[in-house]
């Protein structure tokens, strides 16, 4: 344990009657970052969590928060705080008794918690809010509430569990904005909770990526989109084109795959030692993929294929190509630059696809 | 006949059809109306049930006894005697003392068995709401019997504790006086309050509790900064359902209260009965409703005083 993690989970496991909900996770969150738990629906983010705050124990494996192992620490009494789900605002309360809910035990006068519950209503951009009903509020204003409520105890470390689920794609996007720019001021480190890729990777210092109770990859935004080390982990962020292929030639971090319907590829080998004749995948996406109707020069990476269906996205387009040997069509983005779409009723025509060495990723083959 | 009867029904049909749809629109649309309507079986037999009884008690209660048959002339001479007489309003009072008695003990009773009911009762909770209700497979008289075979002089309380040295001679204050009605009446209204506390506190969503947590709260604060306030129209409304009745009732007092332990219900019943004066009995039952609005009245605006304060 280092003295910049904040948090350390060490081999934490946790059983539901027979389910394994999180499966021997190790973990370490630094002080002051963003960190996003990504996963898909039940992959046990939220247990994971909930394990931090202490509404569940741990089946094996310790949790320090602050250098301090938190088994034998009730809920109330974690330095932690949480933003539900649900939001969980206490529907007896108005704002002002929600916010200052947790404030009983600070030794504050009255005067002082009600001028601290307006500096938060000031922070979460609610002045005059204080003696709405908890029932008179939207779904986003209950969620800057329940925000308000953890961040006025000045927790180490504050816990969200897809606070924005709730919200609409404006509204959220907004949220998530405002969210990050939040902690920065603050410097919480901020544990949330989401199964939206986009948001964890606009919003996350680093993401740790969960599948069936297991943490797959802890990266920044960029290394978990560009560097993806599992198949399960390149597909769930962002979209990629996966072909199947067998390791020819390797030295020196780079190797030569012969990977089907792209022919021979190049591609720098990660950390994962490649031998010669191994069944590997070969990735790409398809914005680094380069489409054109005429064939490029030889020097480049090259595939020949026919044009399939098109998927107009308004800024893009994702086109469809069928490569000879490849059932399935291999996505390629093209940037919608004029005003009328590339690739729109151009079906079947011959198409190649080019790219650079670097925008291939190795994975290895489960 | 028949056929006469299909022609004017086909003619009528088109406007009749647009009338009937004009009126479900206008049904459809206004809320009120519709929950009229839903209620409008209820209201019926209220109205029938309820009102037309009241109705008569209160003209009862303006005629006067004239041995076999009623005086019809107005007058307000039960209501003078009501008042004149100290024994009504003593009775009263002591009958609305004895059901808070009761009412207190009931809701106290009755909370941590809903308590334990909707928090801790993992499966199975229909079988332990079924269980609460076993008591009352039996009769109402049978349990007061009950009470008083447990309670008496020869009872199962104190030949058990003579058997076991604890005492010499019976107990005689466990039996004939308002402590056995008491004791009798919170547990026949046990039910009733166990039921509408379990509702309101099944509704109190978990994840409020765990941000009572969150927040700093140990369990008990957190009972009573989350699960108390929240439980609380469940608490109103069982101490309604416990007090309204039981201030009234004769059975128990009359079998188990003794002579210290009469309430107002026996007055009632007594003047219905053997003192045959049904204006004065009307009237001694109006003044005791009046009563129980008022305390009713004055309990739901203490609790919306003390609601309002904590919050
Ligand atoms: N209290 C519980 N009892 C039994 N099983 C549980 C319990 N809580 C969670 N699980 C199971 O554990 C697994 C992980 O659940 P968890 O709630 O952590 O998923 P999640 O990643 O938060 O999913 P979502 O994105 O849908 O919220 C699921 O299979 C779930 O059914
Ligand atoms: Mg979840």
């Amino acid at each position: 344990m280092s003295d910049e993690h904040i948090i350390s989970i060490q081999g934490v496991s946790k059983e539901f009657a027979g389910v394994k909900a999180v499966n021997d996770v190790d973990l370490g969150i630094r002080r002051g970052e963003f960190f996003s738990l990504l996963g898909p629906s039940g992959c046990g983010k939220t247990t994971l969590l909930r394990m931090l705050a202490g509404f569940e124990s741990p089946t094996r494996g310790e949790i320090f928060i602050d250098e301090q192992a938190m088994s034998a620490i009730p809920p109330h009494q974690r330095p932690v705080n949480m933003v539900f789900q649900s939001y969980a605002i206490f529907p007896h309360l108005d704002v002002r008794g929600n916010i200052a809910f947790g404030m009983r035990k600070s030794g504050l006068s009255k005067s002082e918690v009600n001028a601290r519950v307006e500096e938060m209503l000031e922070m979460i951009k609610l002045p005059g809010y204080a003696s709405r009903g908890a029932t008179q509020l939207s779904g986003g204003e209950r969620q800057r509430v329940a925000l308000a409520r953890a961040l006025i105890k000045e927790p180490k470390v504050l816990l969200l569990d897809e606070p924005l689920g709730a919200l609409d794609k404006k509204l959220r996007e907004q949220m998530q904005l405002e969210l990050r720019a939040l902690q920065k001021r603050v410097g919480i480190t901020f544990v949330f909770v989401t199964h939206d890729q986009e948001e964890a990777l606009t919003m996350s210092d680093r993401v740790a990526v969960m599948s069936k109770g297991r943490v797959l990859q802890v990266e920044g935004p960029m290394g978990l989109y560009e560097r993806p080390t599992t198949r399960f982990v390149a597909d769930f962020i962002g979209t990629m084109n996966f072909f199947g292929g067998t390791v020819r030639e390797a030295a020196n971090g780079t190797a030569s795959i012969d990977a089907g319907p792209l022919g021979q590829v190049r591609a720098a080998t990660q950390d994962e030692a490649f031998t010669v004749g191994a069944e590997i995948v070969v990735a790409i996406r398809p914005e680094k993929l380069r489409l054109t109707f005429e064939a490029p020069g030889p020097a480049v990476n090259v595939a020949e294929g026919r044009m399939g269906p098109a998927a107009y996205l308004g800024d893009r387009s994702h086109l469809y190509v069928h490569l000879t040997g490849r059932d399935e069509p291999v996505a390629v983005a093209m940037q919608n630059e004029g005003r009328s779409a590339v690739g729109i009723d151009q079906t079947d025509q011959p198409v190649w696809l080019s790219w650079a060495d670097d925008a291939i990723v190795l994975l290895p083959d489960e | 006949m028949a056929e006469r009867a299909e022609v004017s029904a086909a003619r009528l049909e088109a406007p009749r059809l647009g009338l009937v749809d004009r009126i479900r629109a206008a049904a459809m649309r206004h809320e009120p109306i519709r929950g009229y309507a839903l209620l409008s079986p209820t209201m019926v037999w209220m109205l029938v049930a309820l009102a037309v009884p009241l109705a008569i008690l209160v003209t009862l209660s303006f005629w006067t006894q004239n041995y076999l048959d009623f005086d019809r002339t107005f007058s307000f001479n039960n209501y003078i005697v009501y008042f004149e007489k100290p024994i009504y309003l003593k009775l009263l009072i002591k009958s609305v003392k004895i059901s808070g008695a009761v009412t207190l003990a009931t809701v106290l009773l009755a909370y941590p068995a809903a308590y334990f009911i909707a928090f801790k009762v993992k499966k199975n909770k229909l079988m332990w709401l079924i269980l609460i209700t076993v008591p009352f497979w039996t009769s109402y008289l049978l349990r007061v019997f009950a009470w008083k075979v447990v309670l008496g002089f020869n009872g199962v309380i104190n030949s058990g504790l003579i058997t076991l040295g604890v005492i010499d001679a019976p107990l005689e204050f466990i039996l004939y006086n308002p402590t056995a009605v008491v004791i009798t009446l919170a547990h026949a209204w046990a039910a009733f309050a166990i039921l509408p506390i379990y509702v309101s506190l099944e509704k109190i969503d978990r994840s409020l509790l765990e941000a009572a947590a969150d927040l700093g709260e140990g369990p008990i604060m957190s009972f009573l900064r989350v699960t108390l306030p929240l439980s609380m129209p469940g608490i109103i409304a069982s101490s309604l359902l416990v007090f309204i009745p039981t201030t009234g009732d004769y059975v128990t007092p009359n079998l188990v209260g003794g002579p210290t332990g009469i309430m107002i219900g026996n007055i009632v019943a007594s003047l219905f009965g053997k003192a045959n004066n049904w204006p004065l009995g009307a009237a001694t039952a109006v003044m005791s409703m009046f009563f129980i609005t008022l305390v009713v009245c004055a309990f739901l605006w203490f609790t919306k005083q003390v609601r309002e304060r904590v919050a």
